[in-house]
């Protein structure tokens, strides 16, 4: 069979899959990006509880594996009465591992500001909200977004996972072709391609558009 | 079926899961050397004056880590037997880690040579050292300590990664979590089991790296002073 015969039989199904691995991916960013912030907001309060769970927090989803805690979610939390659907289960995995690793990013970006920015808007007497709002996050972004746009690629990677908790994606779809067709080069090259076009030509450049126009808004255009 | 944590299951299952962690600490070591030889390969790619060569170096790499572990580890193990290459499921394990992990390492190691002062090279040349000698007695011994967290990263991400070595049959702790639970009908000690035991290798081992870390920052602001 030449690869275009398989592409014409298979490439519609791997497409489908490819959909539901962007669904996973988009739904997992959003999630991770909120817990993050509030996380990396928690690990810098001066409340020692707040903190604390914070840290436990992200010691936790750091130090034990993504794959473990996937099934974790999809397998044991029904034991605690909490069913969910295989998709939610893998973007509430994803999204929570990952927010660990933000939480971080973002406490980074928060400590790099310099100090005399904070002390600069008192001094000019603005208001809380507006401090943070009008000179503090305009200054995160430009900080966080590069190693934040690394661990949205590596978030990618990792929506393969959600196969195998029975999430009809890319991955799923390859292994199910690959099931009937033994034709292993050829579903697991292409799902590798396909990955490999997701990462390349839609994700960095994005992430990196993000980062210039981040680097614009503080005035530092020629980042 | 019960509900709640077990505790006489736990402790039924706990020597069978401990083996298992043995088998995933090997995995995770052997796959870590083939790791750090492949980097070195990958940096050697790297680092040759030919532009072309150079090139390929950097497309290999940007393919290996844009594309997921999981993925390669199929296409590795399903692959290979149809071109008459017939591995075991732990050899395939090791290879696809040890190249994925690969291209992260010869990250780690051009980072640590190019924080190498380029003033360095500049005063070996003057007082005629061979290239050799250059990096065996100057650039290296300096690069190596900025290299140390990276490669504690790696070694720590690599631990974490060897459930996914299950998914093609190799008998690690996930796998055994799996087996077991599956036996039983009981999913929630075997995975609990799990996270706890990677729980503890793994914290405190990214303890320690992010301990040297901090030291190696410290000794390089003292070089700068």
């Amino acid at each position: 069979m030449s690869y275009f015969a398989f592409l014409a039989e298979h490439g519609m199904t791997l497409l489908l899959g490819t959909v539901t691995t962007v669904k996973v991916l988009i739904c997992s960013m959003v999630l991770y990006v909120i817990i993050s912030m509030i996380f990396g907001l928690m690990r810098l309060s001066k409340n020692l509880i707040i903190q604390g769970i914070a840290t436990v927090y992200i010691e936790f989803f750091r130090g034990t594996s993504l794959l473990v805690q996937l099934f974790w979610v999809y397998y044991v939390l029904p034991f605690f009465g909490i069913s969910l659907e295989a998709f939610v289960a893998g973007v509430v995995a994803l999204g929570l591992n990952f927010g660990a690793y933000g939480a971080e990013i973002v406490r980074g970006g928060i400590l790099a500001v310099p100090k005399g920015q904070w002390e600069a808007a008192h001094a000019l007497n603005f208001s809380p909200a507006k401090r943070i709002k009008r000179i503090i996050i305009p200054q995160i972004f430009p900080i966080i977004l590069p190693p934040a746009a690394n661990l949205t690629v590596e978030l990618l990677k990792a929506t393969a996972l959600v196969a195998l908790v029975t999430v009809v994606d890319l991955t799923f779809e390859a292994k199910q072709i690959n099931s009937i067709t033994w034709l292993s080069a050829q579903c697991f090259g292409t799902a590798l391609l396909i990955y490999y076009i997701m990462a390349r030509l839609a994700l960095v450049p994005f992430l990196r558009w993000l980062e210039v126009l981040a680097a614009k808004k503080v005035g530092r255009g020629n980042v | 079926m019960e509900m709640g944590f077990r505790w006489d299951f736990a402790y039924e299952i706990l020597p069978q899961m401990l083996w298992a962690t043995l088998n995933t600490i090997i995995a995770a070591g052997v796959g870590y050397a083939i790791a750090l030889i492949v980097g070195l390969f990958f940096l050697l790619g790297q680092r040759t004056p030919s532009k072309i060569i150079n090139g390929i170096n950097r497309e290999i790499v940007e393919f290996i880590r844009s594309t997921p572990l999981l993925i390669q580890l199929f296409f590795v193990y399903f692959v290979l037997p149809q071109f008459g290459i017939k591995l075991s499921a732990w050899v395939c394990g090791m290879i696809t880690i040890g190249l994925h992990f690969g291209t992260y390492l010869s990250e780690v190691y051009r980072g640590a040579l190019e924080g190498v002062s380029k003033t360095q090279w500049e005063a070996c040349r003057a007082l005629n050292f061979s290239t050799v000698y250059t990096y065996r007695r100057i650039v290296l011994p300096q690069a190596f300590p900025i290299a140390i967290p990276g490669m504690g990263n790696y070694l720590v991400g690599i631990f974490k990664d060897t459930p996914l070595l299950s998914t093609i049959g190799v008998a690690e702790l996930f796998h055994a979590a799996t087996a077991v639970g599956g036996y039983n009908y009981r999913y929630l000690e075997p995975y609990t089991m799990v996270g706890i035991i990677f729980l503890i290798l793994s914290v405190p081992a990214a303890m320690w790296v992010r301990k040297l870390e901090r030291k190696v920052n410290v000794a390089q602001g003292k070089m700068k002073q």
